[in-house]
């Protein structure tokens, strides 16, 4: 998001109320972030995929609800004037093709309206067909989440992405010879997937609440969540996303500290820190070790504050719509451990893989017998490894997501075989250690983080420890 | 409800009255050029080698900008006293000067700080860059103006005809960004420019307040953060592995900024900015240097030496020049052509490492006969 759009969205929070005299905040909620999916998605050269992206998130969520209905649902009238909502504010954004004062809402024009007939339509029917033949099919539901896995890998794996933008724009009929990953930019598709695959795993374990189709599109595309998070669930945020609210002093204060506090971050900090923080072309230019350091602390801070800004903006925001959304980060740099760090730092996406691999895989393993503290490397180094490579499929990534496992399991074994021999290091001392240590394990492995390669990553540890 | 509604209009109302407070005294108090002076550089960061300058500054590590203080402050001349054992040359010039395309270490200031010279009393003789990449005898007159505070020993003054004429003094945009010192300078020294020119960006109140001056407090700060990457990395210039040399054919035109031949007047070019500069500098020393060009033998070299210079303008030039330096008692040399044809990069005064070597012996030839500067 822009200065410019939070500022928008802030407006917006802050009128909403007289808004709700016309139209309920559930319904202007709804409104509001199936526009901004459209208003904030990032251009592309590739033509109408701009337009596309949206949509098919739109479409994504509203085949995932039909999907997960209980079986002995009937249809609502709200559920259909909801669904008659989202293809109508589809072809609206269509629509602005032809209204001169509406060109540079957004990144690029949007197709011929007979185009966005088509997919609405097309949409419509997939939707209509998954509510009518597959409610509540463990096989279909399972098939969406892989689908939907899928696509996230193809988006994330660089050579995939760039085969999938040389199909497209083969279709659309422009140079493939010029395809490139970057051709891809799903505005928020890594949250949204990870929002579709909790309902769909929910509803596999019977455990999701039935939620009208309004709330559920809000849930998902809610547009402070909608770029970086985070990742709430439907049972925590859709009964805040209806009902009475009023906009009073003690929110209006909450949101106000949280968006200073997030734009004082993100904007001041974060990009300050930018301009110096490690990167693979200044990874290569630096000689001294005191200096590699500096860039690397840049990194370390410039990326928490990137993010943690950008989470006081999206609960700010959110506050002003009467939302309140989950924490994501708890000073993680002042933790004691790794295992405290993992629990304060993009808490939601750490509690997402707790909850849909790394407890599901643990107690598989349990049940075949396997030894305790293989079971914990096991799980822990996967489940790293699979956080590292929502990141983007590289060898990187993929490294640094190993570092934070092992680091876990080593954790998780000295915390056993702290507890079999008390007394040990004084508390006092330990903290201190603890944190330093900590802060010293996680700025390392940025270096894995912020570098494209591997080769980037073993230059920078040859200059930060004298061995080049 | 109505206390909750009133505090919050409350809220809003004293932010809006304190933002435009706050607004005012900035401007009634012109703080940019103080903030300008507020600087990183020559305590946390080292001083850089050459005012900021900067076409690609991710890459670079380096801007442009307008305000003196803030490159000042960030040039290590700002940084150090004058050693007792130090003979201070500052050098000021156009991007030659500067070392365009050029590592800080490869300039002119680099080669000669690297022969390590000394004055006949064993002073060290420290060269400073103030170059700056934009031709105009007025910005160098300017530039060298706010450098006299450095207590120099010596001024270097290399030019080329480029420099020189009466319509090219305020197209550079420092000095367009900077109309009150140039006004200041045109009246104190009766300089043949005009006062109100449409070049110059005019600033009034309310460009002073902190909206009107968001762009140069943007780049004030931004320049503090590249010092970071400076510091790190000691690069300052964005130089591409591919780079279009300078033309050998040429167009037939014999036109001149705006001038016909057959002859280059006095008036047509501005000696009076040369002059103030020697009067600037009053009893500091200037050593006024013509600097090497690129000489063509392509298509139209019988009637041009470069896309730069027809031969009658440039002839005329350095007739007009040596006329002038003689008249005045300038201590002047002309080295137009002392450097190899083929040390000529993108345009027909910028140099490769070795043809600034080439100039900057010619230079310290004249340095030991003129101010018997020694190796």
């Amino acid at each position: 998001m822009t200065l410019t759009q939070i500022f928008i969205f802030a407006a917006l929070g802050l009128a909403a109320g007289r808004f709700y005299k016309v139209i309920s905040r559930g319904w202007l909620l709804f409104a509001a972030s199936v526009l901004a999916v459209f208003w904030l998605q990032t251009a592309s050269l590739i033509r109408s995929l701009p337009f596309l992206f949206p949509v098919a998130s739109l479409g994504l969520a509203a085949l995932v609800w039909s999907l997960t209905l209980p079986k002995e649902y009937t249809g609502s009238k709200e559920d259909g004037w909801a669904a008659g909502a989202l293809g109508g504010l589809v072809l609206l954004v269509a629509a602005t093709r032809y209204i001169e004062a509406a060109s540079g809402l957004l990144a690029v024009r949007p197709p011929q309206i007979e185009f966005a007939v088509i997919v609405v339509a097309t949409l419509a029917l997939v939707g209509f067909v998954g509510y009518r033949l597959g409610r509540g099919r463990g096989l279909l539901l399972n098939g969406v989440a892989l689908l939907i896995i899928a696509v996230l890998i193809i988006f994330k794996f660089e050579p995939l992405g760039r085969m999938a933008s040389s199909g497209l724009r083969t279709l659309t009929r422009q140079d493939a010879g010029l395809a490139s990953s970057f051709d891809l930019g799903w505005l928020g598709f890594s949250y949204i997937a990870f929002r579709l695959i909790h309902v769909l795993r929910d509803r596999l374990g019977g455990r999701l609440p039935q939620v009208s189709l309004r709330d559920f599109v809000t849930y998902i595309v809610f547009f402070p969540a909608l770029t970086a998070g985070p990742i709430d669930r439907v049972e925590r945020f859709t009964p805040q996303s209806h009902g009475e609210f009023k906009l009073g002093g003690e929110h209006l204060f909450a949101a106000g500290q949280r968006l200073t506090i997030g734009l004082f971050m993100k904007f001041v900090l974060a990009d300050g820190l930018a301009f110096f923080a490690l990167n693979a072309a200044n990874a290569w230019q630096t000689e001294s070790a005191g200096w590699m350091w500096v860039l690397l602390l840049a990194y370390t801070f410039r990326i928490f504050f990137d993010f943690a800004g950008y989470t006081h903006i999206a609960i700010g925001l959110g506050i002003l719509f009467g939302v309140v959304l989950s924490e994501n980060f708890d000073r993680p740099y002042l933790k004691q451990n790794i295992t405290a760090f993992w629990n304060s730092w993009h808490m939601t996406l750490a509690q997402w893989f707790r909850a849909y691999y790394f407890n599901p895989l643990t107690r598989w393993l349990r049940t075949r017998g396997v030894r305790v503290w293989l079971i914990i490397l096991v799980s822990q180094l996967t489940t790293m490894a699979l956080i590292g490579l929502w990141h983007g499929i590289t060898w990187n990534f993929l490294a640094w997501g190993l570092w934070h496992g092992v680091g876990l399991f080593v954790h998780n074994q000295w915390v056993q075989f702290s507890k079999a021999r008390p007394g040990g290091v004084d508390p006092n001392l330990a903290q201190p250690l603890g944190v330093a240590a900590t802060f010293a394990f996680v700025t390392i492995g940025w270096v894995w983080f912020a570098l494209p390669g591997p080769q980037d990553a073993a230059r920078v540890f040859g200059v930060l420890f004298g061995m080049n | 409800m109505d206390s909750q509604k009133i505090s919050v209009s409350r809220l809003v109302i004293k932010a809006l009255v304190l933002f435009v407070v706050l607004n005012l005294v900035f401007a009634a108090l012109d703080l940019t050029p103080a903030i300008g002076r507020l600087t990183l550089y020559n305590w946390l960061l080292p001083g850089r080698e050459r005012l900021p300058y900067g076409d690609d500054p991710m890459s670079a590590y380096n801007l442009n900008l307008y305000n003196l203080e803030a490159m000042f402050a960030s040039h290590k001349v700002a940084g150090r006293p004058k050693a007792v054992d130090e003979f201070r040359v500052l050098v000021i010039g156009d991007s030659a000067v500067w070392g365009f395309l050029l590592a800080h270490e490869d300039t002119l200031t680099g080669a000669l700080n690297a022969a390590d010279l000394r004055t006949a009393d064993g002073r060290r003789v420290v060269f400073y860059n103030l170059g700056h990449p934009t031709i105009s005898l007025t910005k160098d007159l300017m530039i060298l103006d706010y450098a006299m505070q450095y207590d120099p020993d010596l001024i270097l003054w290399p030019v080329t005809l480029e420099a020189f004429p009466i319509s090219k003094q305020t197209s550079s945009p420092l000095v367009q960004n900077n109309a009150d010192r140039v006004r200041a300078l045109i009246e104190t020294y009766g300089l043949p420019l005009d006062s109100n020119s449409p070049d110059f960006e005019e600033q009034d109140f309310w460009s002073r307040t902190i909206i009107g001056q968001r762009r140069n407090l943007a780049d004030i700060l931004r320049l503090q953060f590249y010092g970071f990457m400076w510091a790190a990395t000691g690069i300052d210039v964005y130089i591409s592995e591919e780079i279009d040399l300078r033309a050998v054919d040429l167009e037939a035109g014999e036109e001149y900024a705006g001038l016909q031949p057959p002859e280059l007047r006095t008036d047509d070019v501005a000696f009076e900015v040369l002059a103030a500069g020697v009067r600037r500098a009053g009893d500091v020393p200037v050593l006024i240097v013509n600097e090497p060009i690129f000489v063509s033998d392509g298509a139209n070299s019988e009637i041009r030496y470069n896309s730069f210079y027809p031969r009658w303008a440039y002839d005329d030039y350095r007739v007009l020049l040596q006329g002038k330096a003689e008249q005045h008692g300038w201590a002047y040399v002309d080295l137009w052509q002392v450097v190899d044809n083929s040390e000529f990069t993108n345009t027909p005064i910028h140099l490769t490492p070795q043809g600034t070597l080439q100039l900057a012996d010619a230079i310290m030839a004249e340095l030991r006969d003129a101010f018997d500067l020694q190796p």
